[in-house]
């Protein structure tokens, strides 16, 4: 469905992507996982063309989509839950909702239908419906940001940290609801996150990112039981958790 | 300044009268040679006069109002209440040997009596305070909404509604057609906009022109103007699309001051600083508000039949503003609600985010520069017909500033928080014209006081677009 092809990118002088290559297949979560700065969140933002790629080649579905304009990216039908959430603050969850679904130009059933959806998924959303974006906990923001996400009905999810700065029990709703969407409505997802752990246990496959390149690919659950990959990322933190689960996957 | 130690032993009273006693010395020391000797020049030459009685008056006021604040302060709210009021209205009707300290009198047993009063209220109000918000957005603001229309509406036929006050409405109402435009683009979309009052002008001179070449009525040029001003808007747009915040603000004031110097140096066309005269007034469908009609017309007066009066045109610009401006709210309201408006707002909360659920910010700004910049132009060209005569004099720098004040001190993105700011911007000057140098003063610090109070404006809250039906839908 998505496939990076050799992609590289600056910002400024610094060079962010050193030809990077992955791709993702329809129905699948797919995750990228690696440290603080190794080009993580701008291979997601280039996949939305901000900054865009100096050289090789996205495409999505077929189409070649380097060159084209964010929302005209997005309005093909990738839908961006950005780093730091980024709702909007003043406006109500519903009016946050609502924005999710302009660019979709469609019926209001559909987008009717579309919001129960995400309260089905995220009854808190529903309960604070009227509540402003600003004044709902880390949590609900991080729920209201994927459900904005996807009131566009996208074909593709780009999540990127959805558990930054999130309590554990959080990190568990959030992931859940993620595989719950894969799992019941087939949606394609490409999952940044720094929370190894937690993104190769949901995941079918995953790329690890080590400065600006890919260092590592391969199916979710033989990285999570890869030496190499849980001495870098896992055995920091999750470590005790992850010996005593690990065949869970 | 008596300490809190010797509080404790000596009575309130003795304590009060002592710190009194204090400040009366401090007035002494003061009043004395500045009040009781007086230079006066006689025939002889200069004389000092002595003025004693006039100090005695001086201290022992000194006195009693800190006496009377310094009970304030140990809680004797009553008495002192009463006290403040017995001054003041006692200073009234006692002689004094000037005006000036009568003045000092009654106006000292009022703010004494009003501090009385602030601190009698003041525990209740924050109960009622704290429940507030929620209430002003239900039905406070609508209500509101619907009591100024009302009242501007029926402004005309009030008994103290004189050519003067209807002049000054008219110009009250163009005002606060300029900050709904302005807050469109400053309020929601979040574009900080310096140099609107460009799209002020381009309104009034497109009229103008258009009257003064190719004879074009009020009617006819009014669509015009508002047209020309969004293109104008457009025009402004493309150039300051990745522009943010301060830098925005450059370039759109110098936006602004273009378009004042192209009227000013373009002689040819605008008649330079000279400025263009004999605009038309607007015609009621056709029929002018003349004494004598042309030939082949009849006169508003003669086809309803009244006697011919100067006011009628006062009045009809009047209700001609009060209905562009009405409708203007009306479509502004509408718009908020429906996807460009929330995109608008969008934009001012996070761009980056708008990219991202794929909004175009290059059409979104463009739409609320130039939909801004159209009921500018509108205002634009009611105002060359208020005037009847326009220079670039009338388009400088300070308009914009006070129109951007307009809608900073209205809260921005708030409609009827506009229409107390004009009202209180452009009312308020004029009203005090008599106080002359002194009203800029008054205006002044006016304008701190509300920073100092209401520093987000002064009707800060938002309305969200969407409300109650549906949560009716929700069993709890």
């Amino acid at each position: 469905m998505l496939r990076i092809d050799g992609a590289h990118a600056f910002y400024g002088h610094i060079q962010a992507l050193r030809g990077v290559s992955l791709d993702v297949q329809e129905g699948e979560i797919v995750t990228l996982i690696g440290a603080n700065g190794a080009g993580k969140s701008t291979l997601l933002m280039t996949v939305c063309g901000n900054p865009r790629a100096a050289a090789g080649e996205i495409l999505f579905r077929g189409e070649d989509i380097t060159r084209w304009p964010t929302h005209r990216i997005a309005r093909a039908g990738i839908a961006h839950a950005p780093e730091g959430r980024r709702i909007f603050p003043r406006m109500t969850v519903m009016e946050n909702l609502q924005m999710g679904a302009v660019a979709a130009a469609e019926d209001d059933a559909r987008r009717a239908a579309r919001l129960e959806h995400v309260f089905g998924l995220f009854p808190r959303l529903a309960e604070r419906r009227f509540q402003r974006g600003g004044t709902l906990s880390g949590g609900e923001q991080q729920m209201l940001a994927i459900g904005r996400a996807l009131m566009s009905g996208p074909k593709l999810l780009l999540l990127d940290e959805p558990s930054l700065g999130l309590a554990p029990i959080m990190v568990r709703t959030i992931f859940d609801a993620i595989a719950t969407l894969n799992r019941e409505d087939g949606l394609t997802v490409f999952l940044v996150e720094q929370n190894a752990y937690m993104a190769l246990r949901i995941a079918h496959r995953g790329y690890v990112m080590v400065n600006g390149a890919i260092a590592m690919s391969g199916d979710a659950a033989a990285l999570l039981a890869d030496e190499e990959v849980r001495a870098a990322y896992l055995d920091g933190g999750h470590g005790k958790i992850a010996a005593g689960e690990g065949g869970a996957p | 300044m008596t300490t809190a130690a010797t509080d404790r032993e000596t009575p309130p009273f003795a304590a009060a009268a002592r710190e009194a006693a204090l400040t009366a010395a401090v007035a002494l020391a003061l009043t004395g040679p500045m009040i009781g000797l007086h230079a006066a020049s006689q025939a002889t030459g200069l004389v000092i006069e002595t003025r004693w009685p006039e100090v005695a008056i001086a201290v022992a006021l000194v006195f009693l109002g800190r006496f009377l604040l310094a009970l304030l302060g140990r809680a004797f709210v009553w008495p002192v209440l009463a006290a403040g009021l017995a001054v003041a209205g006692g200073g009234l009707f006692v002689p004094f040997p000037n005006a000036l300290l009568k003045a000092v009198c009654v106006a000292g047993g009022l703010i004494v009596a009003l501090r009385a009063a602030l601190m009698l209220v003041r525990p209740r109000m924050t109960a009622a305070a704290r429940a507030k918000p929620a209430l002003a957005a239900r039905w406070v603001a609508p209500a509101a909404g619907a009591a100024m229309t009302a009242f501007a509406l029926l402004l005309p036929v009030m008994p103290f509604a004189d050519r003067q006050l209807l002049d000054l409405a008219t110009l009250v109402v163009i005002y606060i057609l300029l900050g709904w435009g302005l807050n469109i683009v400053v309020g929601l979309a979040g574009l900080l906009d310096l140099g609107y009052v460009a799209f002020y002008a381009v309104g009034a001179y497109s009229f103008a022109l258009l009257a003064q070449y190719f004879a074009f009525s009020f009617w006819e040029a009014l669509p015009l103007a508002g047209l020309f001003a969004a293109m104008f808007g457009v025009l402004l747009g493309f150039p300051v699309l990745r522009l943010r915040g301060d830098y925005l603000a450059i370039v759109t004031l110098g936006f602004g001051e273009m378009i004042r110097i192209v009227l000013t140096n373009w002689v040819a066309l605008t008649r330079g600083p000279n400025g263009i005269s004999g605009i038309p007034k607007p015609s009621f469908f056709g029929a002018p508000f003349a004494r004598s009609p042309p030939e082949g017309t009849e006169a508003f007066h003669q086809i309803f039949d009244l006697a011919f009066s100067p006011m009628h045109r006062v009045i009809f610009l009047y209700y001609v503003a009060l209905t562009l401006a009405l409708l203007a709210n009306v479509f502004i309201l509408r718009i908020r609600t429906l996807p460009i408006g929330r995109a608008w707002e969008a934009l001012r909360e996070d761009e980056i985010a708008c990219r991202a659920l794929g909004l175009n910010p290059t059409s979104i700004k463009l739409s609320a520069f130039s939909l801004g910049a159209m009921f500018g132009g509108i205002a634009g060209c009611v105002f060359a017909a208020r005037q009847s005569f326009i220079s670039p004099e009338s388009f400088s720098f300070i308009e914009s500033a006070i129109i951007l004040a307009i809608v900073v001190l209205g809260g921005m993105g708030s409609q009827i928080g506009v229409v107390c700011a004009a009202v209180l911007l452009i009312g308020l000057p004029e009203w005090f014209r008599e106080l002359q140098d002194y009203r800029m003063l008054a205006f002044g610090g006016l304008m701190v006081m509300i920073m100092v109070w209401r520093p987000r404006g002064l009707l800060s809250h938002r309305d969200p677009t969407v409300r109650l039906p549906a949560a009716r839908e929700t069993p709890p």
